[in-house]
Formats: C-alpha cells, sequence, structure tokens
C-alpha cells in the first residue's frame, strides 16, 4: 500500500509539471490549470490512502469547511481585485504549512527534523501576515503608501535576532514550548514588518515574492513530515515565484533588495523644473482626432482597474475599427498591482490576447502610431525614466507613447502619480489632457462616434 | 546506506531548477493566472496535513492538523477555480 501511495506521488508531481508547462502558452493554458488540479487530486486521494489514518471525520470537515469558503470566494470575487484575493489565498496557504509544522512537533523528533520544523513554522508565519499587510495594502483596507519610521532596521534587526536565539534554543530544548511559542510569534510580527514599509505601486513584486515563499514553507513542511510530493510541488512553486519575482524587478530596473528595503514612493517627491504648459482637451475635440487617427494604441494602468473601464475601453476599440483604424494595446509588466493584472482585466472584457503587446513590441511602432491613450497610467509612460538622470525612476524602461504623433492622457487631475514623481509627458507639447473619471471620459467618446 | 534526508534534498534541488526552466518562458500575458496556478500547487501542504488531522488521537497535533486541512483546502480549491475562471476569458481573435 505504501509502494503504491508513493506511486501516486510521482504521477502527481508529473501531473503539477505537465500542468505548469501548459500553463505557459495562451492557448493550452486552462488546460494545464486543470491537469494541475487532477494532480493535486492524486496527491490529495493518496494521502487518504495511508494507513495511519483512522479518523476521517476532522479531515473531511476540514475539505467541507476550507472548500466552501475557498470556492465562493473564487466565484464572487470581481477581476479588479484579483491581486488581494491571490494575496489572501496564499496566506492561507502559508498558515497552514506553519500550522504542519507546529503538528509535525514530536518528543522524539531529530535535530534535521527540528530546523525543518523551525523553517516550515517561520516562513509559513512570514508568509501569512505577510500575505494579510499584502491583502490591506491592494484592498486599500489599510493605508496603500510605504510606512516607514525612525528606528526601523534596528527593530528588524532586532526580531531577527530573537528568531535566530529562539530557534537555536528551540532545538536544543524542544521539549520547552516557550521558544517554539516565541519563534511563531516573532515570525508573525515579522511578516508585518517586512511588508508596512513596501509602497503599493511595489506590490507586483512583493506578491510574486511571498508566493514564492508559500511554497517554500511547504517545501520545509515536507522535510518536516517526510513527504516527497510536498517538496517537489513546494520547490516548484518556491522557483516560479522567484523567477517571478526578478522578471518584476527587471521591468522596473531596480533590485530585490531595492524594493524590499527602500521605501520607494513614500513621498519624497524632488522639484524638477518641467517646461511647458498643460493643455487640456474636450472630449469633442478628442473625438475628431480619433476619428482622423489610422494607428491608435491603447496604454492602461492601474487607474483603469479602478475606474472598471475595462469594458467601455472594448467598447470603443470596436468603433474605432469599424472607422478603419488599427488599434493595439501596450501592457507594460509592472502596470497594475499583480504582473499581468492589466492582460486579465482586458480579457475579462473580451479583448483578445493577440491584440495586447508587450512593451518591447510596441515601442518600435510608437512612431507611426497616430494617437496614444493613456488610461490611468503614470510612471509606466514617463519620459523622464528615459531622459532625466536625478528621476528616482531613471533607468525603468517606459512605454514611450510621447514618439506617437499625439497623447491623450485621460486623467481624474493633476495630482501626481503613486510614486509621487512628476511627470513630464504632460507638459509635451504633443499631450492632451483628457480630465475626469476614465470610464466617463471615454463613454463621452463612445456617444460622439454613434 | 544513505540516509533518507539526502534523497529529499537531492529532490528539492532537482526541482528548484525545473520550476525556473518551466517559468522562464512563460510570456507577460499569462503572469497572473500563473502565479495565481502556482498558488493554488502551494496549497499541497494539504497532503502534509491530512496525515496529521486523521490519528484518530484527541490531541493538540489532531487539531492543528485539521485547521491546516481547512486553511490549504481553501489555498487550493479557490486559487484552481479563480484561475480557472481567468483563463476561460482569454480568447484569440477570431477570423
Amino acid at each position: 500500500m505504501d509502494l503504491l501511495i508513493q506511486f501516486a506521488y510521482i504521477v502527481s508531481a508529473a501531473l503539477f509539471i505537465f500542468g505548469l508547462k501548459q500553463l505557459g502558452s495562451p492557448a493550452t493554458a486552462r488546460r494545464g490549470n486543470t491537469i494541475s488540479a487532477l494532480g493535486m487530486l492524486v496527491a490529495v486521494v493518496a494521502a487518504l490512502l495511508d494507513q495511519g489514518i483512522v479518523d476521517f471525520q476532522w479531515i473531511v470537515l476540514g475539505f467541507v469547511v476550507g472548500g466552501a469558503i475557498g470556492g465562493a470566494a473564487a466565484r464572487m470575487v470581481q477581476m479588479t481585485s484579483m491581486p488581494e484575493m491571490v494575496a489572501l489565498f496564499n496566506g492561507f496557504g502559508g498558515l497552514a504549512s506553519l500550522l504542519v509544522g507546529w503538528a509535525a512537533l514530536s518528543p522524539t523528533a531529530e535535530t534535521f527534523t527540528l530546523v525543518t520544523i523551525i523553517l516550515s513554522i517561520l516562513i509559513g508565519g512570514v508568509t501569512f501576515t505577510g500575505s494579510l499587510i499584502a491583502y490591506g495594502k491592494l484592498s486599500e483596507t489599510i493605508g496603500s503608501g510605504a510606512l516607514l519610521f525612525r528606528g526601523q532596521q534596528v527593530v528588524n534587526s532586532l526580531i531577527v535576532l530573537g528568531i535566530l536565539g529562539s530557534s537555536v534554543m528551540f532545538c536544543m530544548e524542544p521539549g520547552n514550548s516557550q521558544w517554539l511559542y516565541l519563534v511563531i510569534g516573532l515570525s508573525l510580527v515579522f511578516g508585518v514588518m517586512v511588508v508596512i514599509p513596501i509602497g503599493g505601486a511595489d506590490m507586483p513584486v512583493v506578491i510574486s515574492l511571498l508566493n514564492s515563499y508559500s511554497g517554500l514553507a511547504a517545501c520545509a513542511a515536507g522535510f518536516a513530515v517526510d513527504n516527497n510530493i510536498l517538496i517537489v510541488a513546494g520547490s516548484l512553486v518556491g522557483a516560479s515565484g522567484i523567477i517571478l519575482t526578478q522578471i518584476m524587478c527587471k521591468a522596473m530596473n531596480r533590485s530585490l533588495g531595492n524594493v524590499l528595503f527602500s521605501g520607494f514612493g513614500s513621498g519624497k517627491v524632488e522639484e524638477t523644473s518641467v517646461e511647458g504648459e498643460i493643455k487640456p482637451i474636450s472630449v469633442e475635440d478628442a473625438y475628431y482626432v480619433l476619428e482622423a487617427a489610422s494607428n491608435v494604441a491603447i496604454v492602461p494602468g492601474y487607474g483603469m482597474a479602478v475606474a472598471q473601464a475595462q469594458h467601455v475601453v472594448k467598447e470603443l476599440t470596436e468603433l474605432l475599427e469599424q472607422n478603419g483604424t488599427e488599434v493595439n494595446f501596450g501592457i507594460h509588466p509592472v502596470a497594475g498591482r499583480m504582473p499581468g493584472h492589466m492582460n486579465v482585466l482586458l480579457a475579462e472584457a473580451d479583448v483578445p490576447y493577440d491584440q495586447l503587446l508587450e512593451m518591447d513590441d510596441i515601442n518600435p511602432r510608437m512612431v507611426n502610431v497616430d494617437v496614444a491613450i493613456v488610461i490611468g497610467a503614470n510612471d509606466v509612460v514617463n519620459p523622464a525614466a528615459r531622459e532625466s538622470e536625478s528621476s528616482p525612476i531613471y533607468g525603468m524602461p517606459v512605454i514611450n507613447v510621447d514618439s506617437a504623433r499625439t497623447v491623450f492622457v485621460l486623467k481624474r487631475s493633476m495630482a501626481s502619480g503613486f510614486a509621487g514623481i512628476e511627470n513630464p509627458l504632460f507638459y509635451k507639447d504633443n499631450t492632451r489632457m483628457l480630465f475626469g473619471d476614465a470610464k466617463e471620459s471615454i463613454g463621452g467618446l463612445i456617444r460622439e462616434f454613434s | 546506506m544513505i540516509p533518507a534526508e539526502i534523497f529529499l534534498t537531492f529532490i528539492l534541488m532537482l526541482s528548484i531548477f525545473l520550476g525556473f526552466e518551466l517559468i522562464t518562458k512563460v510570456p507577460a500575458t499569462l503572469h497572473t493566472p500563473l502565479m495565481s496556478g502556482a498558488n493554488a500547487i502551494s496549497g499541497i501542504t494539504v497532503v502534509g496535513a491530512i496525515s496529521l488531522a486523521g490519528t484518530g488521537n484527541q490531541d493538540l497535533s489532531n487539531w492543528l492538523g485539521a485547521a491546516a486541512v481547512a486553511l490549504a483546502s481553501i489555498n487550493v480549491v479557490g486559487g484552481y477555480l479563480v484561475t480557472d475562471r481567468m483563463l476561460s476569458m482569454f480568447k484569440k481573435k477570431e477570423g
């Protein structure tokens, strides 16, 4: 029987790997997800066959309660709030790993097992509270800005020392549970401390990093309970999260350390003198320009998600296409609050994915674009990243909308963007500002067309 | 006899490399579903929780295991369903 279970785990690992591979292409992604879910089912059934299990009632109760909550949440969540949902699910996974590590503790455990128990508690705890804070920041239940205070680094260093000290003590005296509680408590506090200094605009990086942690926590729990499939699946997730984190950092031209420790976007606004003046445009005038355009590029940002404008954007796209205009979308890798956030929103509005171009594909075409429409994006189209060495985002690759013949910027007001950086784009000669709620402005354009 | 820990660490090393290889080539369009799909896989900890929740002993370990089953189930069920919902919306241009 034991051999059968181990064999089932091998099958399940193969299904996970195959599923992740298929997730790599839009055409097969949905099947890939199903295959991966099948792998999970195989693993769960195999685990239930274990002869050590004599009492099923708590397991079933856990499944029913957890499955119902997860299922309901997944069905009801809006596509715009997907980042915080993923953060929340991730946090629960981390907490589960913490509990598994804790429950695996037995008086006869060897040192190697004790170390892995500590690791699963530590990583699981940080993942749990870190994800909760990320959830709070993304859903704006708590302030989304970076929270910095004097002596923060000292406090964090003390916490790290405390964790190290109590972990060592725990491994030496596993019978004494006060060290265990200290490690649990400190790791929960540490999760809060590492995420609060990070601003909302950097959340794509934080989410992928926490995702990686939850995998590593599962992996550590796998060592603690001697289970292959936990180690394999956990490290797959851990590695994939780290890769995504790297991609995000590269897209912002910043190191991971800089994202985690700099408190970017905390309001250190520098004075840059920007020449030129703001030129507003009315919806009616914007319509005449669009009507005459033959090539339009739309660059969405987080503002499109906030305004829930993806459906009207799709409607405008259709009208433009009927008018014989070529329309493309330019998606910056860190637009929105999680990697690929804009792609999901536009997919929800039925925009085909082959119309969404990545930054490197849209930039060379920008010189041929008649009108670039920037919807609720700011830093990702900021030419200062290219031109002004003193800018905090200097060196970050951006979408060069300013090379288009005309740029429309849809924006609520002149308040500066998330990172608090002036945007010279707004003052350029070929830029026109269309002030107001993005959804209403686009609705106005649609009415002009019909 | 080589101890089991060595084998487990060996598996760990290979899986990490495999994870890197699998994800490096994924296009940016799919980053959100990929992340939530990977997130669902991290709920694999449910397998470890099952064995701890079914011992039949009415002790702390059993309760912790049962709570872990519930939490990990949220992660697994929610993660897979939400990923499927997202992916069902990705469509290619007709014609």
